[in-house]
């Protein structure tokens, strides 16, 4: 088993364990939209209420919640151990720096992914806690999702999140096609198809999530 | 030209080392970059101080000796070139201009603009190599190798090891070096027989160097001076997948 | 002092087989008891190092560079000589033979050229093994140019960086023995002397160029591969740090220094454009291909395109002289190197030069572009042409290209006989650092050849015939012997360090280059050689009194470092007028104004001076000039003729 912890300790295996994780929740994040664009049906919340219901207390969602953490957790781990590791690789940084040609994205990951992860805290904290451990009696997800989005922090808790999707934005827009390089799937053809998709992902997603708060605050109509 | 330059002055590896301003009123734009550097250690030996040492030799872009950091840019403000390529027409008259050397763990100073770049030799001890003693080839022609795959390789192999890839990398990774280098002996058939073993030699000897990672910026293949891709870390990392997880 | 050739007995064909069946052996046991140095790791060097070290012998390489793969010998662009016939076009081993004897204006042993001529396959084989990326048809086998003026096509080549890909191979080779322990790399290190016990080299003394420190390192035998001293001219397309003093400091111990006056010119460089000059570029040969060479007609043009007021453009047809096609109607713009240079030093020293400092002529491709297309040209040169257009600023696509002569390779260096041993017993010199094979004049494409020919196929084998019989006890640096070369070295480098005059080491390298150049460079003559020898003597005069060299000696000094190299090259350089002086003929390189024929041409003395001029150095006096007789019994020596 020698071999395991030699490739990911390695700075190869880090990045393999980055990429499959990273990958793993781009997938997460569409499942979770799908579930989430029931909230756009004029229904007064009843198939979004029957569908948290359903994740909130089906065994096989809490046995994929559990894969669901652990991805979150390597990938989260994992991404600050290379952030400290990469800062000690240059203990005398430069005086002057100026923009190389790089992608501006691709600079700031450690940022970015830094803020999602707070964003993430808030917002487990602001549904999933609230639902199962505060008030585990309550099955008004939707009202949960309207209120928080209308009132929450002084009628900024929206922007908070619009906020966290641009920043999601950013991540992914390097995030998706950096995986595929990182496993080593760089190819003349695909990889500029992979690249358009990434793009093309890394903004209709966040947006798509970004519309629900502004949906809830401006649009919405009890 | 008038010049002002502002250049990192560090005595030994030991000393702490701080920028040092200085101005030369008789530069012009046909010279080279070092060739102003020439200049100012002239001026500066004759007013009985100690001259810039910076690392310098074949001055046509191929040893991959020189190399500093010129406002904020590895090998300065012009592409596809190395320090030595770089010429002070790419300056305006007047302008201030930042010398720093290579900044990384992995490349420690040894004075003022020069630094230990040996660690890229010990990654090579470990693997940058194909197993053929003197004497024991065959026929160069008995094994064809498409062109496509021989100029794939040769554009790897191109890499002049003057560590601009690190030098511009935010994380002073060596990625695009190892990757040079590994990239070129796995395309080629020879490299064959070793390229599992080779990948994960040459990998574990540059995570010892202390270099940082890979994060896909693509930084070092901006500033190359011979423009290698990263493509080749990409069919590094499969290479080293391959090798580490597939292989028996 | 004794110069035996050590000429193998037999037929051309058969004498380096005959002679390896004859070397005598040691056996494997005993190799892993016999150290080696190795100064230098260019393709010599490093071929050497690891070939000896894969035979078993324990090998200690030693570089200036802060690693083996920056050696100059990267720098080489064009391409590698095989005799392969891999074209079908009627090459073959002798006619690699025949074409470099030739070239080389009959000034070299017929042997050795041979030798090298027959190992020539096997360094193709070789490089390809290692995996160096040479340039490939569609079909997957291996390119092949026409390099040089050769009729045939051989020479091997990676895209204009051959150089590099066939050193990061010799360098990959190298780096193998490192990881297995048979060599150990000394990197930053600069031998400053070799150490002689009982007459026979036993090691050498290095000054460690991070620290200062003088350090002794002990052998069985000592292996120079150190390179040209073309650097002697300041200006060269040399690196600015290739110098002779390895090859120096062991003539100063006895070592015999071969035809210094050997000198290459290449005629496609870029020009000087100012005192501040550090180097030239050199431009690849094949550009003359392409490109007609030419001056304005009338020298008050030729002012007004000095001056800047008009350009290359402004001149008319009629107003331009193409003095290669005027004065060699037949061979044009194709006459060989020296030719060539010389040539375009007439029309500048007559003031018809086109660049400020006066020493330049057009390469004007206008014709090239369009008889073909600018798309044709650009297939065929565009690294070259971009290369041009970074240095120069100007586009060769519109505007004629700069050019001017260069010194650029030296065909002399340090005495060696047919088993690349000097004159000193154990001490052998490699690649360009010795005399051996390219006579006068060196074809396009030998110099890597003859580099890995040295380093991979001859020193292994010839290196055992001195070794079998060398006493196996670890060699130690406790010696008088070294304690007084260490001594020397130290108090040569204090007495340095101590100079705090008013030149610089760089001023009066420039002062020398200048002598040289105009004295022993393209046309040489008796009076000029006799004023040089004694200005050269007032510049060293001035670098004893009044040479500046900053800083100290323990520490990271790149002045100190070449004042010891600056030293060598002002010892060196009145050798060569010497040597020049001495060889009352014209031939290759070497070009007496007193001796040539009627239409221009090098006239050699076949008579007199078909033989070897080796310097025996002499602390208190002149040197002596001994000979060894070149005995052509395979080839006719004929004249030359390109009109």
């Amino acid at each position: 088993m020698g071999w395991l912890k030699e490739t990911f300790t390695s700075s190869i295996g880090r990045k393999l364990i980055m990429s499959i994780t990273g990958l793993f929740l781009i997938g997460f994040l569409l499942t979770h939209l799908s579930g989430n664009l029931l909230l756009f049906i004029q229904d007064q919340g009843v198939a979004f209420n029957e569908y948290s219901k359903f994740m909130s207390t089906s065994p096989i969602i809490r046995v994929l919640e559990v894969v669901l953490v652990a991805g979150f957790l390597f990938h989260i781990v994992d991404g600050i151990m290379l952030s400290i590791k990469n800062k000690k690789s240059r203990p005398v940084g430069y005086k002057k720096r100026s923009g190389s040609e790089s992608s501006f994205f691709s600079k700031f990951m450690p940022q970015t992914g830094l803020f999602i992860f707070i964003y993430l805290i808030i917002h487990i904290n602001s549904f999933t806690i609230k639902h199962r451990v505060v008030e585990p009696g309550n099955l008004d997800f939707y009202g949960t999702v309207s209120d928080a989005f209308r009132y929450g922090w002084g009628g900024f808790y929206w922007a908070f999140y619009v906020l966290a999707m641009v920043l999601l934005a950013f991540h992914l827009n390097h995030g998706f096609q950096s995986a595929f390089q990182s496993l080593g799937l760089n190819h003349k053809k695909y990889s500029p198809i992979i690249k358009t998709l990434g793009s093309l992902y890394s903004i209709v997603v966040p947006a798509a999530f970004a519309a629900i708060p502004v949906y809830f605050r401006f649009f919405y109509t009890a | 030209m008038k010049l002002t330059l502002e250049v990192w002055r560090q005595k030994n590896s030991e000393d702490k080392g701080k920028f040092e301003t200085y101005t030369l009123d008789n530069a012009n734009e046909h010279m080279s970059f070092l060739e102003m550097l020439d200049v100012l250690n002239e001026k500066l030996t004759k007013e009985g101080k100690d001259p810039v040492a910076f690392s310098h030799d074949c001055r046509e872009g191929i040893c991959g000796s020189c190399g500093c950091v010129i406002n904020g840019r590895p090998h300065g403000p012009d592409e596809e070139v190395a320090t030595c390529q770089l010429h002070m027409r790419k300056f305006e008259d007047g302008q201030k201009i930042t010398i720093e050397p290579w900044r990384a763990k992995g490349f420690p100073v040894l004075k003022d603009l020069v630094v230990d770049r040996s660690a890229f030799d010990r990654i090579m001890h470990a693997g940058g190599f194909i197993t053929v003693s003197t004497g024991s080839a065959v026929d160069a022609n008995l094994m064809p190798i498409p062109k496509a795959i021989a100029d794939e390789a040769f554009s790897a192999a191109n890499c002049i090891g003057c560590g601009a890839c690190v030098a511009a990398c935010k994380n002073a990774s060596a990625m695009l070096f190892v990757a040079a280098k590994v990239s070129h002996l796995a395309l080629l058939p020879q490299g064959q027989a070793e390229k599992t073993e080779r990948v994960k030699k040459m990998v574990k000897a540059m995570d010892q160097e202390g270099f940082g990672n890979c994060t896909n910026t693509g930084a070092c293949e901006a500033e190359c001076p011979k423009s290698i891709s990263i493509r080749h870390i990409a069919r590094m990392n499969r290479e080293y997948l391959s090798a580490s997880i597939a292989s028996e | 002092m004794k110069l035996n050739s050590n000429i193998p007995e037999g037929n051309l064909q058969d004498k380096w087989q005959n002679h390896k069946f004859k070397l005598k052996l040691v056996n494997p046991a005993n190799k892993r008891k016999l150290k080696v140095i190795v100064v230098g790791t260019g393709l010599a060097g490093a071929s050497a190092a690891a070939s000896l070290a894969e035979l078993g012998y324990q090998v200690d390489a030693f570089t200036f560079h802060d690693s083996p793969r920056r050696a100059h010998s990267i720098a080489a662009q064009g391409g590698i000589n095989a005799a392969k016939n891999y074209h079908n076009d009627g090459d073959s081993v002798y006619r690699l033979f025949y074409d470099t004897i030739k070239g080389g204006d009959y000034r070299a042993r017929e042997a050795n050229v041979y030798r090298l001529a027959e190992v020539s396959v096997n360094i193709i084989d070789q490089a390809v093994a290692q995996g160096v990326p040479f340039a490939r048809e569609y079909g997957g086998l291996l390119d092949n140019r026409s390099f040089g003026g050769a009729q045939v096509s051989r020479t091997f080549y990676a895209k204009g960086q051959t150089g590099q890909q066939l050193l990061l191979g010799a360098y990959s080779a190298l780096n193998r023995q490192i990881s297995l322990g048979t060599v150990t790399m000394h990197n930053r290190r600069e031998m400053l002397d070799v150490v002689l016990i009982d007459g026979h080299a036993k090691g050498i003394i290095v000054r460690n160029m991070v620290t200062g420190e003088i350090e002794r390192h002990a052998a069985h035998a000592v292996i120079l591969a150190t390179g040209g001293y073309g650097n002697v001219y300041y200006l060269s397309t040399n690196a600015k740090n290739s110098n002779v003093t390895a090859a120096w400091r062991a003539h100063k111990k006895g070592a015999a220094f071969a035809n210094p006056c050997y000198t290459q010119i290449h005629p496609t460089c870029i020009p000087q454009s100012g005192e501040y000059q550090s180097k030239l570029t050199l431009m690849s040969e094949s550009l003359r291909n392409d490109g007609r060479v030419w001056v304005p007609k009338s020298k008050e043009t030729a002012e007004k395109v000095r001056k800047g007021e008009i350009t290359a453009l402004d001149i008319p047809e009629s107003e331009r002289d193409y003095f290669l096609e005027r004065r060699y109607p037949s061979f044009g713009n194709l006459v060989p190197r020296d030719v060539a240079s010389r040539a375009a030093k007439e029309r500048c020293d007559a003031g018809f030069g086109i660049v400020p400092t006066g020493q330049g002529v057009y390469l004007d491709f206008a014709d090239a572009i369009k008889r073909t297309s600018a798309h044709l040209i650009e297939e065929k040169y565009g690294n070259l042409f971009q290369m041009y257009n970074k240095i120069i600023d100007e586009d060769p696509y519109k505007m004629p290209m700069k050019i001017y002569p260069a010194v650029h390779y030296t065909m002399g260096g340090l005495w060696v006989d047919y088993n690349l041993m000097t004159t000193i017993p154990g001490l052998f010199a490699l690649g360009e650092a010795n005399f051996s094979d390219h006579g006068a004049n060196r074809l396009g494409a030998s110099a890597l050849m003859q580099g890995l020919a040295d380093g991979y196929f001859v020193i292994p084998s010839t290196i055992s015939n001195y070794l079998a019989d060398v006493e196996f006890t670890k060699p130690g640096t406790d010696t008088a012997e070294f304690d007084r070369a260490a001594k020397e070295v130290k108090d040569n480098t204090d007495d340095l360090t101590s100079k705090k005059g008013k030149y610089t080491v760089d001023e009066l390298h420039r002062q020398l280059g200048k002598i040289i150049w105009d004295k022993v460079g393209m046309g040489r003559t008796a009076e000029g050689l006799k004023e040089a020898i004694q200005q050269i003597n007032q510049i060293k005069e001035d670098f004893k009194k009044d040479v500046h060299v900053p800083g100290s000696a323990a520490e990271i000094n790149e002045a100190l470092e070449k004042a010891g190299r600056v030293q060598d090259f002002i010892e060196l350089g009145e050798l060569m007028a010497r040597d020049a002086l001495a060889r009352e003929e014209s031939c290759g390189g070497h070009f007496r104004e007193e001796h040539q024929t009627e239409e221009g041409e090098a006239l050699r003395n076949d008579e007199q001076f078909a033989h070897v001029a080796a310097w025996e150095y002499n602390a208190n006096g002149d040197p002596v000039r001994h000979q060894e007789e070149l005995i052509f019994e395979n080839v006719k020596l004929t004249q030359r003729s390109y009109k």
